[in-house]
């Protein structure tokens, strides 16, 4: 019994080891979403300077169908890194809207220009953000999939890769569009 | 020299500024100051160990005006926080609340404190208990005697 005792260092070591190594798979930036399982916020975002002036974001338009509700700026470096495969995904049918999120909207608008538009509807958030604020938005880009009902079910932090849609996003979507 | 002394002794007293611009400043310094200490309480979500009056992210700047806002309209101290953990969650309070979920957080370094105690306890008393047997048997009087002798020797 004694000698079990001197056992306890070592056992304590190896329980820091553990959380040592959680932690480094651990990022501290990926917060649970608040909103999950909770009605799409309520707004009404005016569209993107030059485009239809029935172009822009509110709440009603998240109801009917499954959709992806995507942040991004033209700010954001990682948004570029993302949108191409957000153009594939337009192409596979999928319905995406997005936030131009602390962004001035004819900068917004001339990104899309540059990068392609893979969005069914835009609309701008200008800062102080409180569209965003009321998603919960920590960072751009962020997606937040909207079942039919307009409910928020999942948000995903950071870009959208293939390997990321093929293992969480796209699994998701297909069994809300049952 | 002195001056020099003057000088960084002065740059001691001074308060580290806070991120909110001016522009961003209530002007009834009572709102102010109530939005100063709920902001103290808020964690900035992009650089998270500063609250959102210590942090210039963007985000931090937007959550300041939003909860200025609330503020002027009326809201008090407890629905602004309400509205930011509706979004943000708990873990934006830099103070978490006592809830069932956090009872290991507030009571952890109690109970480690306690069991410190025990095993401290617990160690003096073997210790006692293995070292000090028993208080020595009084002199007899030919050591007394003896011990008053060699005393004697020393001075």
């Amino acid at each position: 019994m004694r000698r079990l005792f001197y056992l306890l260092p070592l056992v304590g070591f190896l329980a820091l080891v553990a959380v040592f190594k959680w932690g480094l798979n651990h990022d501290p930036r990926l917060l649970p979403s608040m909103l999950i399982d909770r009605p799409v916020p309520e707004m009404s975002l005016a569209p993107l300077p030059g485009r239809p002036a029935e172009s822009g974001l509110s709440t009603a338009d998240l109801k009917g169908r499954v959709s992806l509700v995507n942040i991004y700026g033209s700010w954001c470096i990682a948004c570029v890194q993302e949108h191409p495969y957000l153009m594939e995904l337009k192409k596979a049918g999928i319905t995406i809207h997005g936030i131009d999120w602390r962004d001035d909207p004819v900068e917004g608008a001339k990104w899309l220009k540059k990068h392609g538009d893979p969005y069914d509807r835009v609309g701008a958030d200008p800062a102080p953000g409180r569209a965003a604020i009321d998603f919960g938005v920590t960072g751009a880009p962020e997606t937040f999939v909207v079942d039919r009902n307009g409910v928020i079910r999942y948000k995903h932090i950071g870009p959208i890769t293939p390997e990321v849609w093929k293992t969480v996003l796209g699994p998701i979507v297909q069994e809300l569009s049952k | 020299m002195k001056r020099v002394l003057f000088a960084l002794g002065l740059g001691m007293l001074s308060l580290p500024a806070l991120a909110a611009d001016p522009s961003e400043m209530l002007k009834d310094p009572a709102l102010e100051t109530r939005a100063e200490n709920l902001g103290k309480e808020l964690r900035c979500l992009v650089c998270q160990s500063e609250s959102i009056e210590d942090s210039n992210a963007d985000l931090a700047k937007d959550l300041r005006i939003v909860v200025r806002e609330q503020i002027q309209s009326g809201k008090s101290d407890a629905e602004v926080k309400k509205f930011v953990v509706d979004r943000y969650g708990d873990y934006v309070l830099l103070r978490p609340p006592f809830k069932p979920t956090t009872l290991v957080l507030w009571l952890g370094p109690f109970a480690f404190f306690g069991l410190g105690l025990v095993a401290v306890w617990a160690f003096y008393r073997r210790r006692g208990a293995s070292q000090n047997p028993a208080a020595p048997a009084p002199l007899t009087e030919a050591e007394k005697r003896r011990l008053d002798a060699l005393l004697k020797e020393e001075k």
